[in-house]
């Protein structure tokens, strides 16, 4: 990344493209991730969303964008990519429009679109090898429904619909590895608490051709339950602990831009959220945060790069 | 003006070459498939521009049709029963994209059970999407409603995409002589899109299909939906017009056939219509006084001009090739909904369902039900509602029944 614009974090945008007022939660880190990207990418975009949280971004008749915006469907926001870019690559073609009537054709989609109902249609347009940007803001959770888990939902977390003692049963779906096993042009996981890594990791999503999907985990406070003035805190805690990874893959391969080299413990994390305070109380649940933290040290301990 | 032997998917993929289509979101099911095939070879070998797209599924390629149309492009597309199923989200959400395009259905059953042979509940499934319908009998009305279709959903005061319909096997894979007009007549009668206001572009951004808070403004955009879908009634009675003076071929909104003084009528839509098409000729002949309706347009429903032909008759049976299982045929509901309160209604309104699944409707039938509807009429009685089928049928299928039973009880004294 030695060509970023982005020396450091006073080099950021401030230009705040995307408008305030929206109906997201206050402290909605998928928010603050979107703000930072949509800094980055400019306003000449079209935004094909899934249902979601963000569906409620655009409300008729307001829109916090600059670009343009389609709503589709759940299952199949990236099957949107594809009709747009292609409409406007045959225009372009025909000289129905000129090169700077082109749109940066951008699918925003949660995790509930990205990780399960919609992977299918992911998959395919990476297939297909389609030009157009991917942003999944991850809350672990059906988040806009009232957070019932979903495939993106970490291992022991409570949600609406895994209330018991040991939280979630399954484990969070590798989505990144995933993507990157189609071989698409770039895969990146960001998060909006690391301004300075999610915008270089966008602007060179962006000087990128083909497929390119981001990973923005988003701290919730609704969902995962802590005050909103900490979804930041809560955002780098979880990259100083390990939880979340900040990498990218490019060129068939894979590096980490920000490697933890003093972790945290992931009770650090896991302990300012109420979605794990079953982990804690009434009984301290040894067994489940080792097995937690197990999994954080078998990740770290296969990364080379 | 060139006369081919074409099945009715060729048909269909004549009319999307010679109507320009720039954008083919693809995905193969039967019997729709060679409609998608003849479009790709044509691409591939540079005898039409525009570009096709194989996606990964009915609701991806719905999905894409809908963005592409939205973006300014004529797009084109095919399906059948479980694709149009699978893809039924997206048939209601880019309709009220209000971005037109050809969506042509090839009919088939429903599973379940599952099956390849055509009846029309996949289509009549998408009865209250958004999409105007236009059900077709040959394989010249397939290539005719294709243009048609493109020039009443780009209307300006229409503007939704259009289903154009056709029966599996009985249209899809069967040749029948073709007119096929030439590019230059095409070009005339249906210029290149407008995309008008409903595109994206850079310079002028634009929020398409966003989400609204509360009744109001989401009634305000459903009736709109249906208010365009009501005018293209008057449209397509205008376009039936200049399709004659451009192509002379004339494709009425409802086909009357030899009802001029007929006292008894049968009703149907689609392919299986020839059929009673036949049956009328026969039975004319006989010294009957019957005819034939046929609705080709069956959405927006052209009742003025239904009430209209219906007017006056003794009897009419609605055969329906489809069913809505606990109420009954669904174009039979269609009609005694736009009779209901007319005073020159036929009295008597039967109902039949057939051909489900393709199963045919032999002739026999057909003088069957016309005397069934002539002997209510003279009672004043309607008969009720009547699922076509043989005894030959139902010991066929027994047969079928106790044959499986005695190989399995075989297989399970082997093992």
């Amino acid at each position: 990344m030695n060509e970023t614009a982005f020396k450091n974090v006073k080099s950021l945008p401030s230009s705040h493209l995307l408008g305030t007022g929206t109906p997201m939660c206050a402290g909605c880190g998928g928010l603050e991730a979107l703000h930072e990207i949509y800094d980055v990418l400019g306003e000449k975009s079209v935004f094909v969303n899934a249902a979601g949280c963000m569906t409620l971004l655009a409300v008729y008749p307001f829109t916090p964008f600059r670009g343009s915006w389609l709503y589709t469907a759940m299952a199949s926001a990236p099957a949107g990519a594809q009709g747009i870019r292609d409409a406007l690559d045959i225009l372009k073609q025909k000289g129905e429009i000129e090169e700077e009537e082109d749109l940066q054709v951008v699918t925003l989609t949660g995790d509930g679109a990205a990780y399960g109902m919609g992977l299918s249609a992911t998959s395919g347009v990476i297939e297909r090898n389609l030009d157009f940007l991917y942003i999944c803001y991850d809350n672990e959770g059906y988040g806009n429904t009232g957070q019932q888990y979903s495939g993106a939902t970490p291992h022991g977390a409570k949600t609406a619909t895994s209330l018991g003692l040991s939280g979630f049963a399954g484990y969070k779906k590798p989505l990144f590895d995933i993507w990157a096993a189609h071989r698409p042009a770039y895969v990146a996981t960001v998060i909006g608490a690391e301004p300075l890594d999610l915008a270089r990791k966008i602007e060179k999503a962006k000087s990128l051709k083909g497929p390119r999907l981001i990973i923005a985990l988003s701290p919730c406070p609704t969902g995962w339950d802590f005050d909103p003035k900490e979804s930041v805190n809560i955002g780098k805690l979880a990259v100083k602990s390990g939880v979340w990874p900040l990498k990218e893959y490019v060129d068939g391969q894979v590096v980490h831009t920000k490697l933890p080299t003093r972790r945290l413990p992931v009770v650090r994390y896991l302990e300012t959220q109420g979605r794990f305070r079953h982990l804690f109380e009434p009984e301290r649940q040894e067994g489940l945060l080792k097995e937690i933290q197990q999994r954080v040290d078998e990740y770290w301990a296969a990364v080379t790069c | 003006m060139k006369r081919r032997l074409l099945t009715g998917n060729g048909a269909a993929a004549w009319a999307a070459r010679l109507a320009g289509v720039d954008y083919v979101p693809a995905f193969p099911i039967t019997p729709q498939t060679e409609i998608i095939e003849s479009l790709a070879n044509w691409i591939d070998r540079g005898e039409m521009p525009g570009r096709l797209v194989t996606l990964e599924s009915e609701h991806s390629m719905l999905t894409a049709a809908g963005a592409a149309a939205a973006t300014g492009v004529r797009v084109f597309s095919a399906t059948s029963s479980q694709g149009l199923l699978y893809a039924m989200e997206m048939l209601y959400t880019v309709s009220g994209w209000r971005a037109p395009f050809v969506l042509v259905n090839v009919s088939r059953g429903l599973s379940s059970p599952i099956t390849l042979e055509p009846d029309h509940n996949d289509i009549l499934a998408a009865r209250d999407s958004g999409f105007l319908q236009i059900h077709c009998a040959t394989c010249q009305e397939v290539l005719d409603s294709v243009l048609l279709a493109y020039r009443l959903g780009e209307d300006n005061r229409v503007r939704l995409p259009v289903l154009v319909n056709m029966d599996g096997f009985y249209l899809s894979f069967t040749r029948e002589p073709v007119e096929v007009p030439e590019a230059e007549a095409v070009a005339a009668f249906l210029p290149s899109f407008q995309a008008g206001e409903i595109r994206f572009r850079a310079s002028a951004p634009e929020s398409q299909a966003v989400a609204v808070l509360g009744g109001g403004p989401y009634s305000y955009f459903r009736y709109e939906t249906h208010l365009a879908a009501r005018i293209a009634i008057q449209v397509y009675d205008e376009l039936a017009d200049v399709f004659e003076q451009s192509f002379g071929r004339r494709h009425a909104a409802v086909e009357c056939y030899r009802c001029e003084d007929a006292d008894y009528l049968f009703v149907m839509i689609g392919s299986f219509a020839t059929k009673a098409r036949a049956a009328v000729d026969s039975l004319r002949e006989a010294g009957w006084s019957i005819g034939l309706l046929r609705p080709r347009l069956f959405r927006p429903f052209p009742e003025a001009q239904v009430r209209r032909l219906l007017a006056g008759r003794r009897a009419v049976a609605v055969i329906d090739q489809n069913l809505s299982f606990g109420a009954g045929g669904v174009l039979y509901a269609e009609l005694a909904a736009a009779l209901y309160g007319e005073k020159a209604a036929p009295p008597v309104l039967a109902s039949f369902v057939g051909g489900l699944g393709g199963r045919d409707i032999p002739p026999e039938e057909f003088y069957e039900i016309a005397r069934l509807i002539r002997d209510a009429a003279e009672r004043g009685e309607t008969p009720p509602p009547r699922l076509l089928y043989t005894e030959a049928e139902l010991r066929e299928t027994r047969k079928l029944q106790a044959i499986a039973k005695v190989e399995r009880a075989g297989l399970g004294a082997k093992s």
